[in-house]
């Protein structure tokens, strides 16, 4: 058994434990030793397996939200490659909302330094900082982070275990560890001997784990090479269990309908025709809003909107014109930022020609596939809850205060999530079925959002607005000072979560904004906060969806100004800052065959985003065909310094940009009477099989460190889509969507 | 008000109102949760079944409404019994998220029993009513075409 006194000591400590026909690895969370750390009493040591081998074979862990970015198997295949076992055979579980799973990224992302400019010390201060991710109890998928944090833990993982397991083959045969092999779930010894993990299972818990250097990249069989899904086969078979699909014995299905008017409260409702409707069994006041629980979803959805409610006004301007009106007033504001301010931005350089543009976005929902759900039993002195989400030790938390009771009074089982986006990192859904369950002690009840409660109830991607002014001289951009107005995610999110204000600049906010990595003498970026009340939260990609687009925007309407080829003028520009920002710009010129020169009816656009770790550049080309404008191709480059799993990455730049498309073509979130305007898909388009671009991507490694995969993809496309359709048309998109000033095909 | 449903070669008897969609009998009475809820409006696809091979809207069928043999995605095949269509899903790791994609299928199996060797044209014109906002068309569209292929085959 493992010795735990090293942990205070350690951050990062790999223990194991022994379990009913086998062994554990994994990590211990707080520091005093318990006789089954697997179930700890309580302020006793939780250890939190990431590998399990037992008489059925081996179970690995990968404690991330599967929301279709492959995190399931790019996780296990970083346990198995040290481990040594085949991807195929193995069962691969999210396993339970635990501490231990706590994502070391997420704070070393919160440094105040540009990203693409840190040093190795810097790196390594990022790497310790991730320890506060385990203090502040943060399991979470998010960010683009789950590579970063796994890369370096997951492979020590798995690297123990194989020793821990030779050391018990050795023991028995007689012979030393490092005359043994290991492959595919065996161990080897040199006289053909070979035993499986299951057969010494039972051994290796009885020793301390043994620590093991971690293989050189030009030893691995697993990564750096495409992998095939673990979740594929079920997601093909309807098989694939999501949050909406749990069904427990005498489960009852119920829907609900909170205040329209964010965040106001409820005066009083009737709901004398909904009690009589078929297959109702009970009307629940929710505090700001109603439910209804019945035999069956759809049934519920009916009486629940039959209900006649009185609901309190809007804590914010009502019409979307007041909206954006209040927003801008953040610019009379002194910045909470200018992360960036390098030479003299106030000054005209002598003989530059002066620039300026205004640019507004609009409230954007995630509007997933999946509807928001939660599932949850109540039981007195428990809760038990099923549902996707990125943040289940979160949900654990104040879902616990929701009910009355402990966190260790909580299981929280988390499903594949129908979609993330950022979404899925919210409370809402898990908080109103926990309180809903509490009024139905002994009834597990699902709780099902109808499309239009979810798309009117989201925490959107704010609105925003950018104010540019640049200058050019000779050919290059000599001056760029930006100011953005917006409310705060993170701010919200912090609120929402601990009841914190968030202090300090606010990074988020002017991320992809003050570090665009372009060399210009004179550069200022200020970031004002809106307090507007709106619900706002992370969008795939946060603040760089709306700083992309004002950046990469009004770069090209500076190339212009120039006279010189948008591609060429960014290309210096990068040159001289950061050379994998170049290489992504060179990759996709190479790609496109960018001359510069489109024929008559087709429009290119370029664009060129640094975000969380990875610059990803995009060309996107368009056509008229007959007056309307059509999506014809995209090329993608992108270089992550280390791509764990090629063909995932390429999948999240594709469908990154179609998320990023998608909005500029046809997104908007309006507000009507303080109520959200769009209910469903019809008013809340996206691109489809016949509007999607041919694509193509390049996955590039030259880079030092490792970027993220999930978001990068998504802020170049809406700025490279605008620029080729003025390449096309000759008119600036200074507003999105596009639908709106342009004619597009559908 | 008793109505008797073949559901993918058995008979089921669900004792619901007329008007509730095919999408909620099969989800929360028959428990066949392969069949997703997306929009409810026939906007997204997520609810694509078969009725007598033909693919419907499940969301937009009433219970009254159903006059033959339905399949849905549990019928098309299983894990360890997939049909050619599921298994060039596999094939070309199409899914992401996933949560679009039992609908997906359904629409392209019925695509292909009407046309077997489906131009890109073709295959647009019927998969645009189905949604996905992972953006995994071109590998659909890439499984549609092996799929296709192999059907020839076989």
């Amino acid at each position: 058994m493992a010795s735990i006194g090293k942990i205070a000591r350690r951050t990062f400590l790999i223990g194991s434990a022994a379990i009913v026909g086998g062994v554990a690895f994994g990590a211990y969370y707080v520091s005093r030793p318990a006789p089954n750390p697997l179930k700890p009493g309580e302020g006793e040591a939780a250890l939190n397996p990431f590998v399990l081998i037992d008489q059925q074979g081996v179970t690995l862990f990968a404690p991330r939200a599967e929301m279709g970015q492959g995190v399931k198997t790019t996780w296990a295949a970083l346990i198995a490659e040290e481990l040594d076992v085949e991807l195929e055979d193995m069962r691969v579980l999210h396993g339970p909302a635990a501490r231990a799973y706590y994502n070391s990224a997420f704070m070393a992302d919160a440094l105040p330094n540009r990203g693409y400019d840190v040093s190795d010390f810097q790196h390594s201060i990022g790497e310790v900082l991730g320890v506060l991710g385990r203090t502040l109890n943060m399991q979470g998928t998010g960010g683009s982070t789950s590579m970063k944090d796994g890369y370096k833990r997951m492979r020590q993982a798995g690297a123990t275990a194989r020793e821990t397991l030779k050391q018990a083959a050795a023991n028995r045969l007689g012979v030393d560890r490092d005359q043994l092999k290991t492959a595919n779930g065996m161990v080897q010894a040199p006289d053909g001997t070979s035993m499986s993990y299951s057969e010494i299972a039972l051994d290796a818990a009885k020793l301390d784990p043994v620590e093991s250097d971690l293989r050189p990249r030009s030893e691995w069989r697993l990564l750096g090479k495409t992998q095939p899904r673990v979740d594929m086969i079920e997601k093909a078979t309807g098989t694939a269990e999501f949050g909406i699909d749990v069904r427990q014995p005498g489960m009852k299905f119920a829907s609900v309908r909170m205040n329209p008017r964010l965040g106001a409260g409820m005066n009083g409702f009737d709901a004398t025709e909904a009690q009589s409707m078929p297959g109702v069994e009970k009307i629940v006041d929710m505090g700001d809003g109603v439910a209804v629980v019945a035999n069956n979803t759809w049934l519920a959805m009916q009486a629940v909107e039959a209900i006649e409610v009185d609901w309190q006004e809007a804590p914010y301007p009502p019409e979307t014109d007041q909206v954006f009106a209040r927003i801008a007033e953040a610019f009379d504001d002194e910045p909470n930022s200018t992360m960036r301010d390098d030479g003299d931005a106030d000054q005209l350089p002598e003989g530059a020609v002066e620039l300026t543009a205004e640019y507004q976005l609009p409230y954007l929902a995630h509007a997933t596939m999946e509807p928001m759900n939660a599932t949850a039993l109540f039981e007195g002195d428990k809760l038990t809850l099923w549902c996707g989400n990125q943040m289940p030790t979160i949900h654990q938390w104040k879902c616990a205060a929701e009910a009355g009771l402990e966190s260790e009074q909580v299981e929280v089982h988390t499903t594949y999530l129908g979609g993330g986006f950022g979404r899925r990192v919210e409370l809402d859904f898990s908080i109103l079925a926990t309180r809903l369950a509490k009024k139905m002690p002994g009834v597990p009840v699902q709780l099902t959002w109808s499309r239009e409660e979810d798309m009117r109830h989201d925490f959107y991607r704010p609105g925003a607005i950018g104010r540019m002014r640049g200058a050019v001289k000779d050919g290059a951009a000599v001056l760029l000072d930006g100011k953005v107005a917006a409310a705060s995610p993170v701010a919200q999110v912090m609120d929402r979560i601990a009841g914190l204000p968030a202090g300090g600049p606010d990074k988020v906010h002017v991320e992809g904004f003050f570090n665009p990595p372009y060399a210009i003498p004179n550069f200022r970026m200020s970031g004002h906060l809106s307090d507007i009340s709106i619900p706002v939260g992370f969008w795939r990609s946060v603040g760089n969806s709306f700083n992309g687009f004002f950046v990469e925007s009004f770069i090209d309407e500076m190339a212009h100004k120039a006279g010189i080829d948008p591609m060429e003028f960014r290309l210096a520009l990068a040159r001289q800052e950061w050379a994998p920002a170049a290489g992504v710009l060179e990759a996709v010129k190479e790609m496109s065959n960018w001359t510069g020169q489109t024929p008559d009816g087709v429009g290119r656009g370029v664009a060129m985003c640094y975000s969380f770790g990875t610059p990803v550049a995009q060309v996107i080309e368009v056509f008229d065909d007959d007056g309307n404008i059509r999506l014809n191709k995209a090329w993608i480059a992108c270089d992550m310094g280390l791509a764990l799993d090629p063909e995932t990455v390429k999948a999240q730049m594709s469908g990154g940009m179609v998320y990023g498309l998608s909005a500029a073509l046809f997104g908007e979130i309006t507000f009507a009477n303080g109520e959200v305007e769009q209910g469903n898909f019809p008013d809340y388009e996206a691109l489809r099989m016949s509007t999607m671009p041919h694509t193509e991507v390049q996955v590039l490694e030259t880079q030092k460190h490792m970027g993220g995969a999930g978001e990068p993809g998504t802020p170049p496309a809406a700025p490279a889509l605008a620029n080729a359709i003025f390449d096309l048309t000759g008119k600036r998109a200074r507003r999105l969507p596009l639908m709106h000033d342009f004619n597009i095909w559908t | 008000m008793s109505t008797t449903l073949r559901i993918n070669g058995k008979t089921h008897q669900v004792d619901l109102p007329d008007d509730v969609p095919l999408l909620w009998v099969l989800r929360d009475e028959v428990g066949l949760t392969g069949t997703k809820y997306g929009c409810g409006v026939a906007a997204c696809g997520a609810c694509t079944v078969h009725i007598n091979g033909e693919a419907v809207r499940s969301c937009q069928t009433t219970l009254a409404d159903v006059d033959g043999e339905i399949t849905t995605i549990e019928g098309l095949g299983t894990p360890k019994a997939m049909s050619i269509i599921q298994q060039a899903w596999v094939d070309h790791q199409v899914a992401q998220c996933g949560y679009c994609q039992s609908g997906q299928i359904m629409q392209a199996a019925n695509l292909l029993t009407d046309n077997p060797t489906p131009s890109d044209a073709d295959i647009e014109e019927v998969m645009q009513g189905n949604l996905c906002r992972c953006g995994t068309y071109p590998r659909i569209r890439a499984a549609i075409h092996s799929a296709a292929q192999k059907m020839q085959e076989a």
